[in-house]
């Protein structure tokens, strides 16, 4: 079986959020970047099959040259090789253009028989990168995934989802897009002699001129366009309770119906 | 290129609340007549709802394919629907269905999706969005250029209209997708726990409550409530509770009328996922655990004598009322 793994390097998720003085985006000067904690699910998972299967998993990432290291990352868990496909000259590309430029990647070589990603990055959190692969591949998709299981032969592909106070059962055919939940399976860590043959692995560099996108096209073809960014508005401050728990209890009823109108 | 399409989520028959959001976030926006569409079995029986909200057309594929959620051959429905009405504005929920269904009817038709957005603005014939990042630490400003654009709509935040509308004209349209790959073939209801994401009151518990039968006083006082419980990450990691019920960056990021946080200690993970709420009540026997710095209202105390107590008082004072 052969899996690719598309994965994000981004902010550590106990970060601080502050933006850049001009608002055009967030101050990155001070920030510690990690592999999205998603992709860790869908790292774990591409192992399993592989080991149950036997093939081979390949990671792929988009952006800075800081990404080498979330991609040495899953290296460490235990990925066989990776591609690392350099922003340089489409830093600014939408959704649709990552995602074209990761189909692009994937497209260089033939044979996949499944994408997985993580359900989202949180970073921008906008959930999209499985669904707009998939679309481009025009393969089955199957988002938020809490369980998993293939056929003896490989081909078919039974996922459970979660909804909302609910889960679903999807079945679909092989070469497919799925995107891993929490709770899917619980990421191995790196061992230190997994660390070490990781540097070893080979991370093929490529970028957007390669892959045959025209990358001043892909930029001036953006349709979701960020015009800047705001904090959100600062918390009133709190009004703190203390002393007899059934004073107390008393006090906040009062000011929830009285003072904030809830009950 | 003119009007809004609103691709509609139904449960057992009822619009889902989402979807009755867009319906009127669409009609509110004023940029031209707005429709909705509707899948599955019983599909134009939501004409009566989504009218009350001033959708004029309902549009319902209820037969085969469409009885049963599949992605790709929902998304290619979408399209051909798009390609047939030329709405210059999509909307759907950010829900499970939306957040499945929207990037793919954007990969299809190279439209831009901005996804669980919490404000939409007319500004002409264009609209201004903004969306929360990491988790909403911060916003984003967003515009998509090209129609149609398109926009999941977070639940619980923009409101339903309220309702009087004359009920929707139903039409069928006509559409020919290939044979569905992803289908699904069954769904399980997880209890009968209010979903965290639409709910409008959360009572939540972390590793303070010291064990998972302790939860009980958190089910008593939610029940007063109204309420849906949530937690921290840790006690879900624990099993004191389903992974569903987990709170936060990395987990269910809420925005109800009312969060309460009991013996939780408001890592910056935690708030990040309730910082949307519109008031945070926490209860902790910490007077400077970080999450009396996000809360309106706080108690300071024991929970197991603070909670049992406030339940007591919450019922007092509903009927005194
Ligand atoms: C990558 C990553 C992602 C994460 N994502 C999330 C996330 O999405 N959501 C999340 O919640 N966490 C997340 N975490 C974990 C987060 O950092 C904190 O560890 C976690 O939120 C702490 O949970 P807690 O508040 O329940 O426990 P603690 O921090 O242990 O706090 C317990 C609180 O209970 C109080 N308490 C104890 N006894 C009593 C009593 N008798 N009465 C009243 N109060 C009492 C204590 O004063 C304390 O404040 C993440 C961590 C990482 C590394």
């Amino acid at each position: 079986m052969k899996i690719a793994v598309l994965v994000k390097q981004v902010p550590d998720t106990a970060t601080r959020i502050q933006l850049a003085a001009d608002g055009s985006g967030i101050e990155t000067a001070n920030i510690k970047w990690v592999l999205n904690p998603y992709d860790e699910f869908a790292i774990e998972e591409a192992l399993k099959l592989r080991d149950q299967h036997t093939g081979e998993v390949v990671l792929m990432s988009f952006g800075p040259a800081r990404v080498e290291e979330a991609i040495r990352q899953g290296l460490a868990m235990g990925a066989d090789r990776a591609v690392w496909i350099s922003d340089e000259g489409v830093a600014d590309v939408d959704y649709l253009g990552r995602a074209q430029i990761l189909v692009a990647a994937l497209q260089q070589e033939s044979d996949w028989d499944l994408v997985l990603v993580g359900k989202q990055a949180v970073d921008d959190d906008a959930a999209q990168t499985g669904p707009l692969v998939a679309a481009l591949l025009d393969w089955p998709q199957a988002m938020v995934v809490l369980g998993l299981a293939v056929d003896a032969a490989g081909r078919r592909i039974t996922a459970t989802r979660e909804l909302e106070g609910a889960t679903e059962t999807v079945e679909l055919p092989m070469p497919a897009v799925l995107g891993a939940q929490r709770g899917l399976n619980v990421p191995r860590y790196p061992t230190l002699p997994n660390i070490m043959k990781a540097k070893r692995k080979e991370v093929r560099h490529t970028h957007a001129a390669e892959l045959g996108l025209d990358a001043a096209e892909l930029t001036a073809g953006r349709r979701v366009r960020v015009e800047g960014y705001q904090l959100p508005p600062p918390r009133p401050e709190p009004k703190v309770l203390t002393g007899d728990p059934a004073e107390a209890a008393a006090t906040l009823v009062k000011l929830l119906h009285d003072e904030a109108q809830i009950l | 290129m003119s009007g809004i399409l609103v691709v509609l989520e139904q449960q057992e028959g009822r619009v889902r609340r989402v979807s009755l959001e867009a319906c009127a976030t669409a009609v509110r926006l004023g940029q031209g007549a707005v429709s909705a569409l509707a899948f599955g079995p019983g599909a134009e029986g939501l004409a009566e709802a989504v009218g009350s909200q001033g959708v004029e057309q309902l549009l319902v594929l209820s037969a085969s394919p469409f009885d049963r959620y599949s992605s790709d051959a929902f998304a290619h429905a979408v399209v051909q629907v798009v390609r047939q009405t030329e709405p210059s504005l999509v909307l759907f929920g950010a829900t499970a269905f939306g957040k499945d269904l929207a990037p793919r009817v954007s990969g299809l038709l190279m439209a831009g999706l901005a996804s669980d957005v919490t404000a939409i603005e007319a500004d002409g014939d264009d609209v201004l969005i903004t969306r929360p990042v990491y988790a909403g630490k911060a916003f984003q400003r967003v515009r998509i250029a090209g129609t149609p654009k398109l926009v999941s709509l977070r639940p619980n935040v923009q409101p339903a209209g309220a309702g009087g509308g004359a009920p929707a004209r139903v039409s069928v349209p006509t559409v020919d997708v290939p044979a569905p790959r992803a289908v699904v073939t069954g769904t399980e209801r997880s209890g009968e726990q209010l979903e965290l994401t639409e709910a409008s009151r959360i009572v939540s518990g972390g590793r303070g409550m010291k064990a998972p039968e302790n939860f009980r006083l958190l089910d008593e006082l939610a029940a007063v409530l109204g309420a849906a419980v949530g937690s921290s990450r840790p006690v879900a990691d624990e099993g004191w509770v389903p992974h569903s019920y987990h709170v936060g960056q990395t987990g269910k990021v809420v925005s109800p009328d009312l969060y309460v946080a009991v013996g939780i200690s408001g890592a910056i993970q935690h708030v990040a996922g309730i910082s949307n709420s519109k008031c945070i009540v926490a209860i902790n026997n910490d007077p400077d655990a970080p999450i009396f710095k996000v809360a309106n209202y706080g108690i300071v105390g024991d929970l197991f004598q603070v909670v049992p107590a406030l339940t007591a008082a919450l019922k007092a004072h509903l009927d005194a009322s």
